[in-house]
């Protein structure tokens, strides 16, 4: 790295540094952003266009379109030679199409016995037949038509998603709230304090990090059920609480432990107790750490579905966003172009979130208080 | 969490601080008395009330947020009463106490009970001994999930680490920073469903439908290929559902790195400019070094997350094609086949790779000096 | 700090929390949701309570019709239920249909609610198999479960979590009202030797071919009635240029399932019933020749690309929804399509049986094997012992159980009581007249063989074969080797 050679060639290009870094970052920014735009673009495209088109054909592209249509002569010999609009081919020549010179082509759509043939021409197109009806039933909920057995037909239209939101935002902000706290104060203790069985309490923390929550389900709704604590939202904060805890008392863990040591020193012999540091000094620090694990719990607990499943239920009154988007693809699996609505709908508050805790990633808030 | 702050309630050699003031007795009673009552009050308006969401939420975060810390507040100023060595003995135990209940209670027990469920039959009944340890190691299925699991951390925890370092950085010196992180981080926020769709729909057979082949089909002329399942390119139809992690938890990686980034004080990387070093000797001299515990900590978490990965494999292929890993065997042997100690035991060996992450950890801690 | 502000703290907290609580403390009467489950009080103790009180508003109302009905074919708690005697009680239930089916069950259960003040709670969701274990490994089960595969239901038998029907219905009622077969599909080994889980309260045909019939009509094609004219129809279809057969298994982590139906449907129509029922309980292994060659029998079709809509290579990659969409293009690229009636669902919308598409029997092949039918259903299992939820259990073991869902259409009744008109669309009572001329039914194999095969390696195996990464025989022995013993 440090060889005269490279260091000449970096700093010519130093000069085409913002070039470079505003280049590179496009490139990721774009494929990145790819199939999320996918996405985007199918959740206004009807469930027939996304089955039989890409989400591409938006743009605009040649491609054979049709001309007009004839209807095959039943005197056309199929299995031998034909001969239609110029063409000259077999059945399968016509199948694959046959081009003329003049640029269009013959083509034979359907079989021997009820065909047509399309005669189409290259031309510029695009598939532009956007829909807001897949917002409309995300946002509004489904109608569905039920025949009585009067035979009469009643009409029910299912809950919009008002109420599911509401439900996921009571699961979530606790959920994210509560183990931060724990987690820092427990951070600071594993970080900057000695006491017997630290290491211990630290491993079986880290070791915690890879307990995958479904063994833990069983456990921990037997001892739910006896407190009855089943089906209530204090459960499911505190089983989110107890699955959240390993990660962020890690990850607090270890940006506490960053924090420069003479900082802490100058405290102690102010004669400040732990617990000021800790709220005037570690918490305050702390803060891009604390707004980035607040970001990923926050994520996780609103994109949640088997914890909330399990310890408050699917019923329509409790249930979350993610439950009500996993209904919204229907009994069979049939309506999943609503899908891709449903995932904007419940990305919106995600994004929200990160924006707003965005800007507390700035620099600065160490400034001052290191020497050099 | 009550009973987590029970533990530090302990008294301890009260007798000449008893005799100091009266007063001083009573508020350390009573305060503490008073903030479990709430909570205990809170507990069960929370659990059996039906008042509307909006006031449940509200009070729930006044109650877990503003309880909690209450706790934390009580419990430190019990213990700043007592002598100032039970007090250096106690008081560790304020702020670690909960966490370490609460991580007992959801993760540690849950897992000691696997183990015991581990040494028994399908049905949780009869004591087996080792045999589904034996049979975690000599079944096929088990080999490609291990194999599958090595080849989620190579590629997808390396790859995972990279971008998100690559864009932490990157967008540090950009003026479009918030736009470029928003971009990566905005995966995060799709659910695993969404998620699912948009790719399943990238790797699509058909070319008239499917990015992938529509992209190969043009260039090369082939037939479509199933990218997800295609026997023919095993194992690496792997590597199509790791892009997908990758396009996921970059966002995390790089959220953590730009945080760690933003620590480093800026004097230090003007000092080194000022010294003549170039961006790229302040990237590897001044940068790598300052964010290196972030590295290794964002390293860890990501090959803990590859090792336990599940919903990726789940929405995608459902552990089909020879995609299976650890986690989505562990499921459909516990879940779908009903096979409680085989199921625990491959959830036993999962706890069991972690072993070497876990001891390179516990050096870091090691090297930490406390007060 | 610490000592003035701890106080002031605690003041705010008990100050706010009983200013949110405030308006909310009024209206709460008691949990709800809590008493009915956990109580599990003995029988008479409920009934002498619930009978105490509402029996004088029940009396002034005319009885109920279904009372007497009920009590003719001495369901006790059914009679009593519409008697009013359990008004104000709770049966909680849970199963794997959510959406529209959720709707469908509501609806058919509200007039039954409404005659008898039981409050029926079902809640569904897509992870049903991870739930319902979770749930009652951890002894929070619901009242009843909707099980759509007797194999898990089994599980829970086995391990005594589930009160047997017979104890809720009386047999004489049940032989009286199912076909043995059914009786038999729900006969389960239990703790204490095979006794009756569950009871079926709907069920789906499988062995239905689809095609579309404004094309096929205007074509000119026959509807086949005789494993011969299917085959000519096949040849036909070929030689006037297209494939016959819209295929395809692929389903997500569940690929693979549509394959082993095929399975099932050819083991019917080219083996004895005892091999098939001898196939499903694992005696005669997947190795055997009789299995062999009736995967042999249906891959000649599948192996064969002039029959399959896009060739082999598509059925393992073209997702079950989409298979039959080629039959709705005009003109259609493919026209039979083999699935059960749930298909309906994932046709385009906008098309109507009897005008777009239509329905023709899956013909036996051997005479000797008669023409068999392959059905799949759900079955209800209780968890819980109480008069409501024998009540409940009762009414879904009478036609009238499953009689507004058949009315909304999607299902079919295998009740004796059910009555053909009492479907709603003639597709459904076209399809019942098909099994009732079925000389035996079946109930799909694979969702009774254990979960690792008829969930794992039955699906992966032909999977694995059709996508071509295995031979038949290598998986066919991977199969065998599956089977927990």
């Amino acid at each position: 790295m440090a060889t005269a050679s490279s260091a000449k060639k970096i700093k010519k290009t130093s000069k085409l540094g913002p070039i470079l870094i505003n280049g590179s970052l496009l490139l990721l920014i774009l494929i990145w952003l790819l199939p999320t735009f996918a996405l985007l673009v199918s959740s206004f495209r009807t469930r027939f266009d996304i089955q039989t088109s890409g989400w591409w054909s938006i743009v605009p592209h040649r491609a054979w379109m049709t001309d007009r249509v004839i209807d095959p002569d039943p005197n056309w010999d199929r299995d031998g030679v034909m001969n239609i609009e110029g063409a000259q081919g077999t059945f399968e020549e016509f199948r694959n199409g046959i081009t003329l010179d003049n640029g269009t082509r013959v083509f034979w759509i359907g079989n021997k016995r009820i065909g047509k043939v399309e005669i189409q021409a290259y031309k510029w197109t695009s598939n532009f037949n956007f829909t807001l009806e897949n917002y409309g039933q995300v946002l509004g909920g489904k109608t569905f038509e039920v025949r009585q057995p009067d035979g009469t037909i009643k009409t029910e239209q299912a809950d919009n998603f008002v109420g599911a939101f509401l439900n996921s935002l009571t699961v979530t902000i606790p959920s994210t709230l509560i183990p931060i706290l724990i987690a820092a104060f427990a951070a600071y203790g594993f970080a900057w304090m000695r006491f017997s069985g630290r290491r211990v309490l630290f491993v079986m923390v880290v070791a915690l990090l890879v307990v995958p929550l479904q063994i833990a389900l069983v456990p921990i709704l037997q001892d739910y059920v006896r407190l009855n604590l089943n089906g209530t939202f204090l459960g499911i904060w505190l089983a989110h609480t107890g699955f959240g805890l390993p990660l962020a008392t890690y990850l607090l863990f270890n940006y506490i432990r960053g924090l420069p040591r003479d900082i802490l020193e100058s405290a102690f012999i102010d004669g400040a107790s732990h617990f000021t540091i800790f709220v005037r000094l570690i918490l305050p620090l702390s803060v891009p750490a604390l707004a980035s694990f607040a970001i990923f719990q926050f994520l996780w607990t609103w994109n949640d579905y088997l914890v909330a499943l399990i310890f408050i239920g699917a019923k329509p009154d409790v249930q979350v966003l993610t439950m009500r988007l996993a209904e919204m693809v229907g009994s069979r699996g049939n309506d999943w172009h609503l899908l891709t609505a449903g995932a904007f709908v419940s990305m919106v508050l995600p994004l929200v979130v990160f924006f707003s805790l965005q800007r507390f990633f700035v620099r600065g808030l160490l400034a001052g208080s290191v020497k050099g | 969490m009550q009973r987590s702050s029970e533990k530090p309630r302990q008294p301890g050699g009260p007798v000449q601080w008893l005799s100091v003031n009266a007063i001083g007795l009573f508020t350390a009673l009573a305060i503490p008395l008073a903030t479990f009552l709430v909570l205990y009050w809170g507990f069960f308006f929370l659990r059996d009330s039906d008042a509307p969401k909006i006031v449940i939420a509200i009070v729930a975060i006044v109650w877990g947020v503003g309880g909690v810390a209450a706790l934390y507040l009580v419990a430190n100023s019990l213990v700043d009463r007592l002598g100032d060595t039970w007090r250096a003995r106690i008081q560790p135990f304020i702020f670690v106490g909960p966490a370490v209940a609460i991580l007992l209670w959801y993760l540690a027990v849950p897992s000691l009970r696997t183990l015991w469920i581990s040494l028994l039959d399908r049905n949780g009944v009869d004591f087996v001994g080792l045999s589904n340890y034996i049979a975690v190691f000599t079944t096929r299925n088990m080999f490609t999930a291990f194999r599958n699991n090595i080849l989620w951390i190579l590629f997808g925890a390396t790859a995972s680490v990279i971008f998100g370092l690559l864009v932490a950085i990157l967008a540090d010196r950009s003026r479009f920073e918030n736009i470029a992180k928003s971009v990566i981080f905005m995966p995060m926020a799709i659910s695993m469903v969404g998620a699912g769709v948009i790719w399943n729909m990238m790797y699509e057979v058909n070319p008239n439908v499917g990015l992938l082949n529509a992209i190969y089909t043009g260039v090369t002329g082939n037939n479509p290929v199933a990218w997800k399942a295609a026997a023919e390119i095993a194992p690496w139809n792997n590597l199509f559902l790791i892009v997908v992690m990758v396009w996921l938890q970059s966002g995390f990686a790089m959220v953590l790195f730009s945080a760690a980034i933003k620590g480093i004080p800026g004097e230090i990387l003007e000092a080194g400019r000022v010294d003549g070093a170039t961006e790229i000797q302040v990237f590897f001299r001044i940068m790598i070094p300052y964010i290196m515990g972030t590295i290794i900590t964002v390293s860890t978490t990501i090959i803990i997350f590859s090792l336990k990965i599940f919903d990726v494999v789940q929405v995608m292929t459902g552990g089909q094609f020879g995609t299976q890993v650890i986690a989505t065997q562990y499921y459909r042997e516990y879940f779908t086949n009903q096979n409680a100690g085989f199921g625990s035991a491959i959830a036993i060996v999962l706890l069991i790779t972690v072993i070497p992450v876990m001891i390179y950890n516990l050096r870091q801690l090691n090297d930490q000096e406390a007060f | 700090m610490n000592r003035k502000f701890a106080p002031l703290f605690v003041l705010l907290l008990v100050a706010s929390l009983l200013l949110a609580a405030c308006p909310a403390a009024t209206p709460t009467a008691e949990p709800a949701a809590e008493p009915a489950a956990e109580e599990a009080a003995p029988t008479a103790e409920v009934a002498e309570e619930a009978e105490a009180a509402p029996t004088a508003a029940a009396a002034e109302e005319d009885a109920h019709p279904g009372e007497e009905a009920a009590m003719a074919k001495g369901l006790t708690e059914l009679a009593a239920a519409y008697h009013g005697d359990y008004e104000g009680t709770i049966v909680t239930m849970t199963g794997p249909f959510t959406d529209e089916d959720a709707v469908k069950f509501d609806n058919s259960m509200a007039a039954f609610e409404e005659a008898t003040g039981i409050d029926i709670q079902y809640e569904g969701s897509k992870e049903f198999e991870a739930s319902i274990t979770v749930r009652v490994q951890a002894g929070d089960a619901p009242d009843i479960v909707d099980f759509p595969q007797p194999g898990l239901l089994g599980t829970f038998a086995k391990q005594g979590k589930v009160v047997p029907a017979t104890v809720m219905i009386p047999e004489a009622w049940l032989a009286e009202n199912y076909l043995q077969s059914w009786l038999d599909m729900a006969t389960m080994e239990g703790p204490d030797g095979p006794a009756q889980y569950g009871v079926w309260q709907r069920f789906n045909a499988k062995s239905l071919v689809w095609y579309p019939k404004a094309s096929f009509d205007a074509a000119g094609y026959p509807i086949p009635t005789t494993w011969e004219e299917l085959q000519a129809l096949q040849d036909m279809i070929v030689s006037d240029g297209d494939t016959p057969w819209c295929v395809g298994i692929e389903s997500g982590a569940a690929t693979g399932w549509a394959a082993t139906d095929w399975t099932e449907e050819f083991m019917l129509r080219t083996t004895s019933l005892e091999n098939y029922d001898a196939w499903v309980l694992g005696e005669l292994p997947f190795e055997s020749p009789e299995v062999k060659n009736a995967i042999e029998s249906f891959a000649t079709i599948w192996n064969d690309d002039s029959m399959v809509s896009g060739g082999r290579a598509a059925i393992v990659t073209t997702f079950f929804g989409d298979a039959p969409t080629g039959m709705f293009q005009d003109p259609p690229t493919c026209w039979l399509h083999k699935q059960g009636n749930f298909i309906t669902s994932f046709f385009p919308e906008g098309t109507e049986y009897g005008v777009d598409y239509g329905v023709f029997y899956l013909p036996g092949i051997d005479a000797e094997y008669g023409s068999p039918f392959l059905v799949a259903g759900d079955i209800m299992a209780a968890m819980t012992d109480r008069p409501e939820v024998r009540a409940v259990m009762q009414f879904f073991s009478t036609g009238e159980g499953v009689k507004g869902w058949l009315a909304a259409g999607g299902a079919l009744g295998p009740q004796k009581d059910v009555q053909l008109d009492w479907y709603g669309s003639d597709l459904e009572r076209d399809i019942a007249g098909l099994v009732n001329n079925a000389t035996s039914v079946r109930f799909d194999g694979s969702d009774l063989m254990p979960g690792e095969v008829g969930a794992g390696s039955f699906w992966k195996g032909m999977t694995d074969y059709f996508s071509g990464a295995a031979d038949l025989d290598t998986v066919l022995a991977e199969i065998d080797a599956s089977w927990p013993r």
